[in-house]
């Protein structure tokens, strides 16, 4: 008993510092980072638009309508309608849908390959971070654009491959900011006093670096998701994106569309301005993120 | 510097084999698929062969380590890309003849965006926190969050129809009529080199910034130097270095770029080139646009090292 209650102590006086620690984060990131805040707040906005896009949009996305085509912005169609007179502002909803999807699961894959080959090549050192290191070199200098291309070319359009090979190519250049810090946290005491008594190297990365280069990593998954939406709207830009019907911002500036830009210049803007705004976002947030968390990066601007 | 250029040289190679592996595995993930398409679309050149007679032809049937090599030591040593399944032209023909545009694409691109990002950079830097400067900052990281490819679609449609002019979409050879060609040009080399400015302009502040800190340029403010020779000649110089490291790993970002852009302005350059080959399934051209790529990189790249020497004496070229 008298060995439970100190531990259940422990624990209840742990549980509300977690959550006190977070909300003394948002103050902070609301009163000293107020454009990243302000970022913060547009992509939760964006995310929220993706999950309830069937119950928010004012028509389904592929309700054609050929009277209302090219119909300028108004009260019924806020952002107009396109050619075969479909609404607008519903397209752009639910093209909010599949970039928050590929955005947010390349994101995922990405920031969990970066942290596995960063922290395996920067704890390791050696022959290890050499070989991996060169690989990483090579990877680096072909464009993203091009590898997804190719890519694509050879598997065919489709969600999958998109999130998969972004979620590669973009997890295997960010790992060299994961590997940095690694790399500075690997030569830390509590690192080298955990060896010293015999801890195993996964219990030591599990417990002792990880954590410490939890920041870098929450700031890359940050930048990353902008960076993946990005990328797969210039991919849908050159019409190798995800086959329709499924609207995405980068296909509804593209294809049968463009033609009638110049009748309807409403079809350039929204698909164009929501893009603009989620990459904002991210940018802005990120950056914040990157001054609040990591110490290190300080004072960089 | 010759034994140094030679050095750096040798040093790229496991980079280059490495990087010319990605490319082949990368694009022979699926081998079958490309005969397939040959059987089914292309009879022209295989003829009445079976599947088998040209698996053996292409030799697909030997072991991979085998036809990376056969693949490669055509490339070293014949420049020899293969031929390209439509057009039955050497590939490398074909890309040298497209390589220049782009090239020339990418240049106007990057003198655009340092010849807005530098002067803008410095003027932030030296004018810290005054209206200007935050306007400046606003303005490049708001064009950092700019789709080139939006940038470009609207340079197209509104001028068209506010003024009724568009840019133009005849390529004329730089050599048949600079002007012209230049002409067309630009209007795609500044959508290019925007987002690579904004980028630019915020590293320039930054280390701009960082410079006008040390104490040799308050010992140079102190002995009484006016502001031009203070800047151009101690801050300007030490802060390009590292503004130089950020175009250079940005180079890869303005080629992906210029496939976007020359789609959009139809230029034809490398950029269309792959496209035009990737919905042909015209892999042969496919790949050999993804490995002149890399390697132009890695060139680039290698350029910006040497740069170094000339613009900071401290570093030696041994």
């Amino acid at each position: 008993m008298a060995a439970v209650l100190p531990h259940a102590a422990a624990a209840a006086s742990d549980a509300p510092a977690p959550r006190s620690a977070r909300r003394g984060f948002l103050a902070r990131l609301w009163q000293g980072k107020r454009l990243g805040a302000i970022g913060g707040l547009l992509l939760l906005f964006f995310i929220a638009c993706a999950l309830l896009a069937d119950v928010v949009a004012p028509y389904g996305f592929n309700d054609i309508s050929p009277i209302d085509r090219l119909k300028p912005p108004s009260a019924e169609h806020w952002f107009g309608t396109d050619n075969v007179g479909r609404d607008v502002l519903s397209r752009c909803l639910y093209g909010a849908r599949l970039s928050v999807i590929i955005g947010l699961a390349a994101a995922t894959l990405a920031t969990l390959i970066s942290a596995l080959i960063g922290i395996v090549s920067g704890y390791f050192g050696g022959k290890v971070d050499l070989v991996v290191q060169r690989f990483v070199d090579a990877w680096m200098i072909f464009p993203d654009l091009v590898v997804l291309i190719v890519v694509v070319s050879v598997l065919g359009p489709g969600m999958p491959q998109i999130i998969g090979i972004l979620g590669v190519g973009l997890g295997i250049s960010g790992s060299r900011i994961v590997r940095s810090a690694v790399v500075s946290v690997r030569e830390h005491l509590y690192v080298h006093a955990a060896q010293s008594i015999g801890a195993s190297s996964l219990r030591i990365l599990w417990k002792h670096v990880l954590p410490n280069v939890l920041p870098p990593i929450i700031v890359l998954f940050t930048t990353r998701v902008g960076t993946a939406i990005l990328a797969e709207s210039g991919l849908a830009f050159l019409g190798l994106g995800v086959p329709p019907p499924s609207p995405t911002w980068g296909s509804m500036l593209s294809g049968s569309g463009r033609t009638y830009m110049f009748e309807g210049p409403w079809l350039v803007l929204a698909p164009g301005l929501c893009l603009t705004a989620v990459v904002y976002a991210t940018n802005v947030f990120g950056d914040a993120l990157r001054d609040l968390l990591d110490p290190r990066m300080r004072g960089g601007r | 510097m010759w034994g140094y250029i030679a050095r750096r040289l040798l040093a790229l190679l496991p980079t280059l084999v490495l990087a010319s592996l990605i490319v082949f595995v990368t694009v022979r993930l699926i081998p079958g698929d490309v005969i397939d398409l040959m059987l089914s679309q292309n009879d022209l050149t295989t003829g009445s062969k079976s599947r088998e007679e040209l698996t053996a032809a292409l030799g697909l049937d030997q072991p991979m380590w085998r036809q990376y090599l056969t693949w490669i030591s055509a490339i070293v040593l014949h420049g020899d890309l293969g031929t390209s399944l439509w057009q039955g032209v050497p590939v490398t023909q074909l890309l040298l003849a497209r390589m220049p545009v782009t090239f020339e694409l990418g240049l106007i691109a990057l003198v655009v965006a340092l010849a807005i990002a530098l002067p803008i950079g410095m003027y932030s830097a030296m004018r810290q926190d005054t209206l200007g400067d935050h306007a400046a900052r606003s303005f490049s990281i708001g064009l950092l969050a700019v789709p080139n490819f939006w940038l470009g679609t609207m340079v197209m449609v509104f001028p068209s129809i506010w003024w009724g002019w568009s840019p133009s979409v005849d390529y004329v050879p730089f050599l048949e009529d600079p002007l012209r060609n230049l002409q067309h040009l630009l209007v795609p080399g500044i959508v290019l080199g925007a987002s690579l400015s904004a980028i630019t302009m915020r590293m320039m502040r930054t280390m701009m910034l960082e410079v006008l800190r040390q104490d040799y340029i308050r010992t140079a403010w102190a002995k009484g130097l006016n502001e031009r020779l203070v800047i151009a000649r101690h801050a300007l110089r030490n802060a390009l270095i590292p503004v130089i490291t950020l175009v250079g790993l940005q180079v890869p970002l303005l080629i992906g770029g210029a496939v976007i852009i020359e789609q959009i302005f139809v230029i034809p350059g490398m950029g269309l080139q792959m496209l035009e080959a990737v919905q042909q399934r015209d892999y042969p051209i496919v790949t050999g646009v993804f490995l002149l790529v890399g390697v132009a990189v890695l060139l680039i790249n290698l350029l910006v090292d040497l740069s170094y020497g000339l613009l900071d004496p401290k570093v030696r070229m041994r």
